[in-house]
């Protein structure tokens, strides 16, 4: 992979700890992600990676340290300046199902309409954009109801596109996808990233798969949280610490995990 | 990716379906007037029979547009609470706010032997009448919200609706224990719900303040949109969720409270019309939305007065009641047929 001069730290957390007022979930969280880079968050459950995705949102404060975007701190900026910069693909339902894939992808151009929301030209092509590279433009008019799980994913994953951010932040993108559409999702994810130069950032518990598809990840254990190559971290041994060693360990070789017999 | 020009179509047969039944309004009532004379009369002219002219301008006339007015203000106060609440059941009459009204005109009418000096039949008195209701309806709706932002179940949501309309229903059947027979029949009379007895100022006060809820509901018409995708959604792409909360709750509060306050209480317009206006214009998108539920809501309510007044007879059935039978097996059959309610 060529290096490219444009790509510097677009978001960044420094001794972050996150959690809520009465329940610390993860602290010591470091890391430093670069344009067009793909990045995975894994850890067991209740580890905090959805909280983690939410602080760096803004949709909730951090506990202490500080998460920076584009070399400025998160809480400077506005959240309409913010909806510009980060968009996101949460686990939570959409509300209205009713939606059309057109319609719910151009809801992602919500940032730059006017106060009534109306759709200039830009908005229209934006759209066709997001809606031709996540390959919906045949199904644009369907209903939301009447899609498949990846289908409906890759909708959300085009609606995010639409948003035009330098971030996307994605919580479980593949759950409730089969190994086929997991795969897909991932490496949509990875196109994404980089051939627009984008900063994508999933939470996931695929991490065999992140292994083999992610340039970086962030491997949420609550204390020291290794943050680097999936190679490095192979070598660093940080992988086989990340479960309980009575049921399963790490197979460095390969890169996967087996059931402990 | 839709604009009204998609939509022509349709927007002209509603125009036209509500021009027509405006005008079945005002032709039909226990009085026969033959249709050419109310004609002559609407655009200006004289009927042949002058007590004709007096039953249109002073009778008719207001109670067409306070039907009107009436409708589409339900049913924009429906589809506002729809989808702020994400929930299809959501509407003025199920969460409460109906409930919340009659409270306020309640305490009003009935409580009012406390500060009887102070109330004399009149035009204060209707307005008053419409500021308690509102009141009421703004105070049930904010509680029901504010429970809402605790629960994030849109089911237990509507369960607290019902807990608040059943409260307010008990101090309401307090209130009517210990008050006089006079009153409490004033207060019988106004939750049947009525639309006929309406003047031209008090339409005048009517009109002013849903075209305020109106005009607010045009404001929140972007994060309307934005909300369809989920509260958590909304946020990320930069809405000011507590603001276009505020926004839409006042707008419904002042739809619905209004109305409520002049017409009495009036079922189904409000959960029903949003649903209708789906299965027509296939869209979630409020631009399209927002005026399609509001004609259509006027041309049901209309339709609705027009069956209550039961033409050429003497009798007037409650409005609330016919819309009530006309209502429930429309959402009855809306849900049969969809499986589960879209929105």
């Amino acid at each position: 992979m060529k290096e490219d001069t444009s790509r510097h730290t677009v978001l960044s957390a420094t001794d972050l700890a996150i959690g809520y007022k009465k329940n610390k979930v993860a602290r010591h969280i470091n890391f430093a992600l670069n344009g067009g880079e793909l990045t995975a968050i894994v850890g067991i459950n209740g580890i905090g990676k959805s909280t983690l995705l939410r602080t760096m949102a803004h949709m909730q404060p951090p506990l202490s340290g500080s998460i920076e975007v584009d070399r400025k701190p998160l809480d400077t900026y506005t959240p309409q300046k913010l909806s510009s910069k980060i968009s996101m693909v949460l686990t939570e339902p959409l509300a209205s199902k009713n939606l059309s894939v057109a319609e719910l992808v151009a809801l992602g151009r919500q940032p730059y309409t006017n106060w009534i929301g109306t759709l200039t030209e830009d908005d229209r092509q934006k759209t066709e954009e997001a809606l031709a590279a996540l390959g919906l433009a045949s199904i644009r008019k369907k209903k939301c109801y009447e899609l498949s799980d990846g289908q409906l994913q890759r909708a959300m994953i085009a609606r995010a596109l639409a948003q035009d951010t330098a971030i996307i932040l994605l919580d479980e993108p593949t759950t409730h996808l089969d190994l086929y559409h997991k795969v897909q999702i991932l490496k949509l994810l990875k196109s994404i990233a980089h051939e627009t130069q984008k900063t994508v950032v999933f939470t996931t518990h695929e991490i065999e798969m992140a292994i083999q598809l992610c340039d970086k990840m962030l491997l949420l254990n609550g204390t020291d949280n290794p943050f680097g190559q999936p190679c490095q971290l192979i070598e660093q041994g940080a992988f086989e610490a990340i479960f309980p060693d009575d049921t399963v360990t790490f197979d460095g070789e390969t890169g996967t995990f087996r059931i402990k017999k | 990716m839709n604009n009204f020009g998609t939509y022509r179509r349709p927007f002209t047969f509603l125009a036209l379906a509500l021009l027509g039944s405006f005008l079945l309004n005002i032709g039909l009532g226990s009085i026969h007037i033959p249709f050419s004379d109310t004609l002559n009369v609407i655009f200006g002219g004289t009927a042949s029979n002058s007590s004709w002219d007096y039953i249109i301008w002073n009778y008719r006339m207001p109670k067409a547009f306070t039907a009107l007015l009436a409708g589409s203000a339900l049913a924009l106060s429906g589809l506002l609470m729809q989808t702020l609440f994400r929930n299809p059941l959501a509407g003025p009459f199920v969460l409460g706010i109906s409930s919340g009204a009659s409270l306020g005109a309640a305490l009003l009418i009935m409580g009012s032997s406390l500060l009887s000096g102070i109330l004399s039949f009149g035009f204060l008195n209707d307005a008053a009448l419409a500021v308690a209701a509102s009141l009421g309806s703004f105070l049930v709706l904010l509680a029901v919200v504010t429970v809402a932002s605790r629960v994030k179940d849109t089911m237990a949501l509507l369960i607290i609706g019902l807990m608040f309309g059943s409260m307010t229903g008990a101090i309401v059947g307090i209130l009517s224990y210990f008050t006089e027979a006079e009153k409490l029949q004033q207060f019988v009379y106004w939750s049947f719900g009525s639309i006929g007895n309406l003047s031209w100022p008090q339409l005048a006060l009517l009109a002013t303040s849903v075209l305020i809820g109106i005009l607010l509901s045009v404001f929140a018409i972007k994060s309307l949109n934005t909300l369809l995708l989920g509260e958590n959604y909304a946020q990320s792409l930069g809405i000011n969720l507590k603001r276009s909360r505020y926004l839409i709750i006042v707008a419904t509060g002042l739809l619905a409270g209004s109305v409520t306050a002049f017409a009495g209480p009036i079922a189904f317009i409000g959960l029903a019309v949003p649903h209708l206006t789906r299965q027509v214009f296939r869209t979630t998108e409020h631009k399209i939305l927002v005026p399609a539920v509001l004609v259509y809501g006027a041309i049901l309510l209309l339709l609705c007065d027009v069956v209550a007044q039961l033409p050429r007879s003497e009798n007037v059935l409650p409005i609330n009641a016919i819309t009530s039978i006309l209502g429930a097996p429309v959402v009855i059959w809306l849900l049969v047929r969809k499986k589960r309610m879209i929105f």
